[in-house]
């Protein structure tokens, strides 16, 4: 293996507590980075064996718990995938943008977890079939039909991404509604009806400015602005009755 | 202090601890459930599952044959007792997954598609692409929010069981977000806190996997189970550890060595004509054997074979396995449609864990756990791969369950007992937060784990394992004397780093020690010195009690019902 290089980081640090208190800082730290190295492997050997003190989430190391979002060199990244070579230097890292911070590079994530349950994302029924007679019959085509709205990690990069979110905190943003509309398309279920008041209200759909940043951050191409525009048709022709709610 | 009281207290919100959670809650109209997780759930690692979950579901396979194959897979040592009521209620609780919204994968007529696995007889494994683990845990996560009556505590850290008079009645919770340590009570406690991979230093398993609900039981006095048999999945990346799922396998894909051989056909290493569905154990140990004869490629992370899915083809591989193409390109550079991927060994799963019985209790009285923290056991010394995802649904259910019938017969514990417990927990976090020592949380992490590696790797040896135990009690020495530097509460990640490393040296020890007296091989547990299994000797589980002198070895029979043990021959 080739030499590991040094490479020049700046991480926010912040704190609400003692000396740390107020806007927060840039800190610099000097990585030797091995050739294959991501900005999360950079910020745990800063943790480990430079700066005990720095505070960051993270779990799986491979692009699917949805842990690791944050601001790298401005833009929303999983940091463990976004690897040290392809980057920049001196690569900047900060807590995702549009959510408060809570330390360092943690953000506060509290109302984004009222807004996906806000928009009830579990399979609503009238009637449910008792477990006994097997599964609902659905085929790949249904299935192709949601599943990539399915494919969400909830790492809020497109929250952090979305213009819209700057003024309008309580937008329900672009996870929550592509959750929202994974569920509508869903061949097994029938709460849309129920999922209309939310996703069409007051702090769904008609917010979008339809600037599309938070499919070009998405990590899994999940696509939710073509979640949120198709929500808008379908919201705009049930208003006018031309379309009927399943499950109305 | 502040306390919470809810009828039923649950750590962890990964597959299992959600289905638990779950099934509380439908069991008893009025209970209520508080989970305490020290991740957001849907951050679990059942996220990062692959390939699978087992059920019998095809004309062609039946309750027997999955029992059958578990038990040979598990060389003998799971419980046949447990096996058929797991088999038996597989099917049913996938089914429940999907009428929650899983979106398995369909074949054409919209039934759900079954696939081939490792050391399965037939096509058994139900999938959602290769993305399985994480559509299961959204949907199980998403389900849960339907009731109001499952309470999360989010980002709180389980420090100890809160015991009365030898009953478990809560745990001591430090929030992450605040520093302070709560007390949540309830008259059940169940452990859904996942595996302990960290324990190795090359692992598939996420940096949170440190074995926290074995360790806190164990310190409370109740056995774990079967310890010494750790997986090593044979296909990882070499460097990260992340995994290239058996389906990849279960597609049709091959493995070479460096002389372009398809080893596992050319070389008798037992798994017949399963070849690279051949179980793990079996497997890991050829391409170890592989990499001695010097068969095996050389790279900056030391040596490798191929796994080779060119032959699938771009259409199948994207449709099949995405998830494997996309690990593949982003972390190593390789895109299987048109190159072989290097794979190596890599640790995976632990076997054993807290004793439990198939409803999920424990020994001491109201404590349950289901999933990986749990051994009750099915997968005996080498698991099937599949049969995980499964288990912690079928097992989460049962011990929510059981967890309500205990909780609806007992009064709640003596409030000032418990709650004197945890404002000891709360002096004990301050003290730690402030600790000064000379020694550095990261490095004992990472000579504990290259010890376990050298002692308690694939193959093993009386000399290496005995090392292995005298380093770490040298390193649980060293741990005393341990200095930390965050001081501030707010989200300090340096005092769950120090708690997951003592977590972790209580089980690593556990290991290495249950191995060391093991003196036979049988399935993961593969000695030089022992190279044979020894009925008349180890038909038996490891259980293994927490002393101040250091770990107490027993052994319990296995049960067995329809199935005489046989010669593991594929
Ligand atoms: C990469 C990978 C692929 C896999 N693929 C498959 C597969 O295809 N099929 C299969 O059957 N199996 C597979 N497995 C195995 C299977 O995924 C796991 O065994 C299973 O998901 C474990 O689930 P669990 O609910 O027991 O634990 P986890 O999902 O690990 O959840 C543990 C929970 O406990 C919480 N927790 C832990 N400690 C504490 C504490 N101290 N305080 C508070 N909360 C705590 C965590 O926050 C988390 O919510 C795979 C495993 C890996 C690593
Ligand atoms: S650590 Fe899980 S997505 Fe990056």
């Amino acid at each position: 293996m080739s030499e590991p290089r040094i490479v020049k980081f700046e991480v926010f640090r912040y704190s609400p507590e003692g000396a740390e208190t107020g806007e927060g800082k840039w800190q610099t730290y000097e990585v030797p980075c091995p050739d294959d190295y991501v900005v999360l492997d950079a910020l745990n050997h800063i943790k480990d064996y430079i700066d005990p003190t720095l505070s960051h989430r993270w779990s799986c190391r491979m692009g699917v718990c949805g842990s690791c979002g944050m601001m790298v060199n401005g833009t929303p990244n999983l940091t463990c995938k976004s690897f040290v070579r392809d980057l920049e230097h001196p690569i900047r890292v900060g807590p995702l943008a549009n959510f408060p911070v809570v330390r360092d590079l943690v953000v506060e994530l509290e109302s984004f977890m009222d807004k996906l349950k806000s928009v009830k994302p579990w399979i609503i029924r009238k009637v449910e079939k008792d477990v006994k007679y097997g599964e609902y019959l659905q085929t790949p085509d249904e299935l192709d039909s949601y599943r990539q709205f399915s494919m969400c990690i909830n790492c809020c990069l497109c929250y952090a991404a979305c213009p819209v979110m700057i003024n309008e905190p309580d937008f329900i943003g672009p996870a929550a509604i592509a959750l929202g509309f994974r569920y509508n398309q869903d061949s097994r279920d029938e709460g849309e009806a129920e999922r209309y008041a939310v996703l069409a209200g007051e702090h769904g759909v008609w917010n979008c400015s339809y600037a599309n940043e938070c499919s070009e951050v998405c990590p899994k191409h999940v696509d939710p602005a073509a979640a949120v525009n198709r929500e808008k048709l379908v919201s705009a022709l049930q208003w006018l009755h031309i379309l009927p709610k399943k499950g109305a | 202090m502040k306390v919470i009281r809810h009828d039923i207290v649950l750590v962890g919100g990964g597959g299992a601890g959600l289905r638990a959670a779950i099934a509380a809650v439908e069991v008893s109209p009025e209970t209520t459930v508080c989970c305490v997780s020290k991740l957001y759930p849907m951050r679990s690692h059942t996220v990062s599952a692959e390939g699978g979950a087992a059920a019998v579901a095809g004309s062609d396979d039946n309750l027997d044959l999955h029992a059958y194959d578990t038990l040979k897979g598990s060389d003998f040592l799971a419980d046949q007792d447990a096996v058929e009521q797991f088999v038996q209620e597989a099917p049913g609780e996938l089914t429940q997954l999907e009428h929650w919204g899983c979106p398995w994968s369909r074949e054409p007529d919209g039934r759900v598609a079954v696939r081939a696995f490792g050391g399965m007889s037939v096509k058994r494994t139900w999938f959602a692409a290769d993305k399985t683990g994480f559509h299961m845990l959204h949907a199980l996560f998403q389900t849960s929010m339907k009731y109001d009556r499952i309470v999360r505590l989010d980002e709180f850290f389980a420090t100890k069981l809160l015991v009365d008079n030898g009953r478990v009645c809560g745990v001591a919770a430090l929030d992450i977000r605040t520093g302070e340590v709560t007390a949540v009570l309830g008259r059940a406690v169940i452990l859904c806190t996942g595996g302990a991979g960290q324990v190795f230093p090359f692992t598939t398993n996420a940096a949170v996997k440190t074995g926290d609900g074995m360790a806190l039981a164990y310190r409370e006095g109740v056995p774990l189970k079967d310890m010494e048999f750790v997986q090593y999945h044979p296909t990882g990346l070499p460097g990260t550890g992340i995994l290239i799922t058996e389906a990849s396998r279960g597609e049709g894909g091959h493995l070479y060595n460096n002389e372009g051989e398809r080893f596992l056909v050319t070389h008798d290493y037992g798994v017949g004509n399963k070849a690279e569905l051949g179980p793990r154990d079996m497997l890991s140990r050829a391409i170890m054997r592989e990499m001695e004869a010097g068969r095996a490629f050389d790279g900056s992370y030391g040596k490798y074979v191929h796994l080779d899915l060119r032959h699938l083809g771009e259409k199948k591989i994207d449709e099949k396995l995405p998830f494997v193409r996309e690990l593949a390109r982003n972390f190593v550079g390789v895109d299987p449609v048109h190159e072989p991927i290097p794979v190596r060994p890599v640790v995976h799963y632990m076997m054993g864990g807290v004793d439990t019985d198939i409803t999920g209790a424990t020994p001491m009285p109201g404590l349950y756990a289901a999933g990986e923290v749990a051994a009750v056991s099915i997968n005996g010394a080498n698991r099937l791969g599949s049969n995980s995802l499964t288990e912690c649904l079928v097992f989460g259910r049962r011990a929510g369950e059981a967890a309500v019938r205990f909780a609806g017969d007992c009064a709640d514990g003596d409030e000032r007992v418990l709650v004197d417990q945890a404002e000891a927990e709360h002096g004990r976090m301050d003290a730690l937060r402030n600790k000064v020592g000379g020694e550095q949380i990261a490095v004992i992490r990472r000579e504990m784990q290259a010890s376990m590696e050298s002692g308690c790797g694939v193959f093993r040896d009386q000399g290496s394992m005995d090392a292995t135990v005298a380093a770490l009690r040298q390193l649980k020495g060293r741990y005393a004397d341990i200095g930390l530097s965050d001081r501030s509460k707010v989200f300090n990640t340096e005092i769950v780093q120090a708690m997951e490393l003592r977590n972790m040296l209580d089980v690593a020890e556990a290991v290495a020690q249950t191995a060391a007296v093991r003196t036979e091989s049988r399935g993961a547990h593969t000695r030089t010195d022992y190279p044979t299994r020894d009925d008349s000797q180890f038909l038996k589980h490891s259980l293994v009690n927490f002393s101040p002198q250091g770990p107490e070895i027993g052994y319990r029979d296995v049960t067995l019902t329809r199935w005489t043990p046989e010669e593991r021959k594929y």
